[in-house]
């Protein structure tokens, strides 16, 4: 199918981005990788295309103050070739090969996969797991918001139609950061049935400030907050039988609720070894 | 300027192209429809089955997921574009050798793809082959073919350096 008719605009500032972001029914277009495909299928119609990839300076990498800051238009490729992501982001690093096949990683943007929010997307949890943040622009300005507030509901975030994300920004990793990242998929590539990103600090036997962040298993990024506690202190299969209490998944097309609560147990349990610094 | 029509400028296949262009209309839908580059192929149109890729500014991207009008400025290279300067005639030949294609509609997407991998160089192991190629559906090879086609390649290309 084609998309319907739509007017398009390239912006050339943040600022004009937000301007013109003020016409009704105007969508922006980053890497588009997602939202291409529902103009293609007239899932969405807009009327106007506010396409921002000519903007400077959104497709940078830093590391400062202790902080990854990636700027919103940083390809997935890009960012699987950054040396600074795999040595401060190695949650992301661990993440990025599973986004996509390589011709979509080649366009689409970091930006753009925390924007749109795919509840089985690989990103959102990960931003969540690192207990990230998400740097916005709007018409009245700048605001932070972190991850835990960021993601609403199916396809909802704290973007409002006239803001842009102009970067994200998680904790630079240090010595005793502890990290694992799994899922489970069709196809290498395809959006995940059940994946898990994970983050801590190595805290002698114990991990501290775990934080286990599931995706496909509910509108949004779910953290496992019973199964936590129980992980932190070692007990592993004590964690996979919290899961019954932290997750509900919903029967997709795919797959049942059930299987999905099989597979976030069999992913705990890869993960945890991947956070005690066991060979995965 | 917020308008459906744009003038655009793009290299294709090294030739420069000045078009109107509908913002509507796909990147694939321009190369064929507008410059009868038939050679890309028009698939499931919402970049899951990778028949579409083209080239733009050296990285293979879905043709399908990308809009002709932003390509103003841009380099597209094309399988009719990577055929006549022989840049891949060595994996044409393995794939005609090795059984690699049946009906052919997923080809060109697959040598471009394919081409890609190899020119980061080295011999890729097969399972880096079908990760690589994990974009591009085939309905008649089993992959297998195709997958020993690109490891022949890689391994002839890095004897030739040696």
């Amino acid at each position: 199918m084609k998309p319907a008719p739509f007017a398009y605009a390239r912006a050339r500032s943040v600022a004009h981005a937000i301007e013109l972001l003020g016409t009704d029914d105007a969508r922006l277009l980053a890497g588009g990788q997602s939202l291409i495909a529902t103009l293609n299928m007239r899932l969405s119609e807009p009327a106007l295309l506010v396409d921002i990839n000519g903007i400077g300076g959104l497709d940078r990498i830093t590391v400062e103050n202790a902080h990854v800051e990636i700027g919103a238009l940083v390809r997935y490729a890009q960012a699987e070739r950054s040396i600074e992501i795999a040595r401060a982001a190695p949650l992301i690093a661990l993440a990025l090969p599973h986004i996509g096949h390589p011709a979509i990683r080649n366009r689409g943007t970091v930006g753009g996969s925390i924007a749109f929010a795919d509840p089985a997307a690989e990103l959102p949890a990960c931003l969540v797991a690192l207990g990230g943040e998400m740097a916005i622009v709007g018409p009245k300005g700048q605001r932070v918001i972190k991850a835990d507030d960021f993601f609403k509901d199916l396809f909802e975030t704290a973007l409002t139609p006239r803001d842009v994300l102009t970067a994200i920004r998680v904790p630079a990793a240090r010595a005793d950061t502890r990290v694992g990242f799994a899922e489970f998929a069709r196809r290498h590539g395809d959006y995940a049935m059940v994946g898990l990103a994970a983050c801590a600090r190595a805290d002698g036997q114990r991990l501290a400030n775990l934080r286990l962040a599931y995706f496909g298993v509910g509108p949004t990024p779910v953290r496992a907050r019973n199964a936590e506690p129980a992980l932190a202190d070692g007990d592993i299969e004590g964690a996979v039988s919290a899961l019954a209490r932290d997750l509900d998944p919903p029967d997709d097309m795919q797959t049942s609720s059930a299987v999905k609560t099989h597979l976030a147990g069999v992913l705990l349990r890869r993960v945890a070894r991947q956070l005690s610094g066991a060979p995965p | 300027m917020s308008e459906r029509f744009h003038e655009v400028a793009i290299t294709v296949n090294g030739e420069e192209v000045r078009e109107r262009i509908d913002a509507r209309k796909t990147l694939v839908d321009f190369l064929r429809e507008d410059l009868a580059l038939t050679g890309s192929h028009v698939g499931c149109e919402h970049g899951v089955c990778g028949a579409c890729s083209v080239r733009v500014d050296g990285a293979v991207v879905r043709g399908c997921l990308m809009l002709a009008v932003q390509c103003d400025g841009a380099r597209v290279d094309t399988i009719e574009g990577v055929t006549d300067t022989d840049e891949i005639a060595d994996l044409q030949q393995a794939f005609i050798t090795r059984n690699a294609l049946q009906c052919g509609y997923c080809t060109p997407g697959m040598l471009l793809a394919a081409q890609e991998l190899l020119a980061c160089g080295g011999i890729p192991s097969r399972e880096q082959i079908r990760m690589h190629l994990s974009g591009n559906y085939c309905r008649c090879t089993g992959y297998q073919a195709i997958v020993d086609a690109v490891e022949a390649v890689a391994q002839a290309r890095a004897g030739a350096k040696r």
